[in-house]
């Protein structure tokens, strides 16, 4: 149903980090690839209220709305910066089920279906 | 590595926008300093210095006397004024120099700054999908901590207000019109929880110090003040720092926390021993969280003390008696040498309208940057 998220993981120290790095940040030691799980919950979140500057931003065709972004806590300790597609900026709230997606562009998390959410 | 350094001159320009290079700024600064310090640029036997964008300081020497002395440039973001100063210090301790210059000027176009993702190590895709914009950073770092602690929009907006009407009381700072915690919460939101009155503005503007040792000191007329301790670090794993595509679970760490702890340990002495403090605040979040990770408070306890007015020129514990970033602006090769130039003015009594009452006798300046940089001073005089 969704791309994975292509990270690291430390096999020293376990550490997991996104995107994928041959180093691990905290030691300097090789780490392995790994497919992270998407599911999470947000962890912090703004809206980007203006345009940024272009270059580098590229609008979307219908030009620049106002867009949630924020980090996506996921089960493999690491909090992964996303795009929140959701319809209603007003019901966004710390601690709500998102899954990430990776895709062409950053990751972008939508809400959980219910029942998918772990445990 | 105890060895005195003292404040023997202290100069900046206005900050705003401004007719002038950065340059130019630069050296009105540095003439001031040396003014305020009473002796000529001959006399001055190393410098440090730098801009993060407009022009390197070495080529100062064009305007300012061509003497032949050593001058580094530095360039380190926000930290780059910090950076000069440790330079500089490091310079007098090792018998290098006994009288050392440390300068730090920029000038930035409006807007927010537009930072490429290459420069980071990031992916182009951070770029073209509109995440590379500083503010976002703030707005989330200061989301999560209200969560945390229980801070209100509120409180950042009197600590915006604060800001204002302090510049209002500082003849070279750039915003000094006050406006009311209503005004500042209504001024339109720009990356939640912050809205427009609650952020600095890049801009124009130039810092000098002129630093000595006791030896040279003594033979200058002026009132010096001492420079207790300075510390410079760089974060530390598990810091959340702007532009990062993920950020490790659990406990976060603060370079800030790092870098105040050093300053303080050098100097022997406690937060609670501070009389008048500079905390950087790029927006007003910046400084909720500051005086916490500078030891000022505990988290959460910001909530009560910014609404009963501790931070206040006239409060238990000063905060930013010069408008700090928020009404001075931030020219970024500047802002941390403005900090100390404050509280060199408040230490001197110089303060004038926004003098701290009672003689302040120490004083404290914190400095955070892009990515994960932090320079902290304790003076004394």
């Amino acid at each position: 149903m969704t791309d994975g998220l292509q990270g690291a993981r430390c096999s020293d120290c376990s550490v997991t980090v996104y995107p994928a790095d041959d180093a691990c940040p905290r030691c300097g030691g090789p780490a392995d690839r790994a497919v992270l799980r998407g599911t999470g919950t947000l962890w912090t979140w703004t809206v980007q209220r203006y345009a940024p500057k272009s270059p580098p931003y590229q609008p979307p065709p219908g030009g620049f709305e106002p867009f949630a972004v924020g980090y996506v806590e996921l089960a493999d300790d690491v909090r992964v910066a996303a795009v929140l597609d959701l319809d209603d900026h007003d019901d966004i709230r710390i601690g709500m089920p998102l899954t990430v997606t990776a895709g062409h562009g950053v990751p972008r998390a939508r809400p959980t279906p219910p029942g998918e959410e772990r445990a | 590595m105890s060895t005195d350094v003292l404040i023997c001159g202290a100069g900046r320009t206005p900050f705003g926008r401004s007719e002038a290079s950065g340059r130019q700024l630069a050296v009105s600064a540095v003439n001031a300093a040396l003014a305020d310090a009473g002796i000529d640029w001959s006399r001055v036997r190393a410098a440090f210095g730098g801009s993060d964008s407009a022009g390197l300081a070495d080529t100062l020497v064009a305007q300012l006397g061509l003497t032949g002395l050593p001058f580094v440039n530095v360039k380190n973001g926000c930290a780059t004024g910090g950076s000069a100063l440790v330079s500089a210090v490091n310079a007098i301790r090792s018998g290098m120099a006994d009288v050392v210059l440390a300068v730090g000027f920029d000038k930035h176009p409006r807007g927010a700054f537009d930072p490429r993702p290459e420069d980071w190590g990031l992916g182009a895709e951070y770029g073209s999908d509109g995440l590379m914009v500083t503010t976002q950073f703030f707005g989330m770092k200061i989301q999560r901590y209200m969560y945390d602690h229980a801070i209100t929009p509120r409180t950042l907006a009197l600590v915006a207000e604060k800001a204002y009407r302090n510049g209002g009381l500082t003849p070279e700072a750039w915003r000094r019109k006050p406006l009311s915690a209503d005004e500042i919460l209504d001024s339109g939101m720009v990356s939640d929880p912050l809205t427009r009155y609650m952020f600095c503005s890049p801009g124009a503007g130039a810092v000098a110090l002129v630093l000595c040792s006791p030896e040279a000191a003594r033979t200058l007329d002026g009132t010096p003040v001492t420079l207790r301790s300075v510390a410079v670090r760089t974060r530390r794993f598990g810091s959340f720092e702007v532009f990062s595509p993920s950020i490790p679970g659990g406990e976060l760490t603060s370079v800030s926390r790092d870098a105040s702890a050093a300053a303080f340990e050098e100097a022997g002495i406690g937060p609670g021993d501070i009389d008048v403090c500079q905390l950087q605040d790029t927006e007003s979040g910046a400084e909720v969280m500051h005086m916490a990770e500078c030891g000022f408070c505990e988290d959460g306890e910001q909530e009560r003390l910014v609404a009963s007015g501790a931070t206040e020129i006239g409060g238990t514990l000063p905060v930013n008696t010069d408008g700090g970033c928020i009404a001075n602006g931030e020219p970024i090769g500047a802002s941390g040498l403005r900090q100390v130039h404050e509280i060199v003015q408040q230490l001197r009594g110089r303060a004038g309208e926004r003098q701290v009452p009672g003689r302040p006798r120490v004083g404290f300046t914190h400095v955070y940057g892009a990515p994960g940089v932090s320079a902290c001073t304790v003076l004394s005089r």
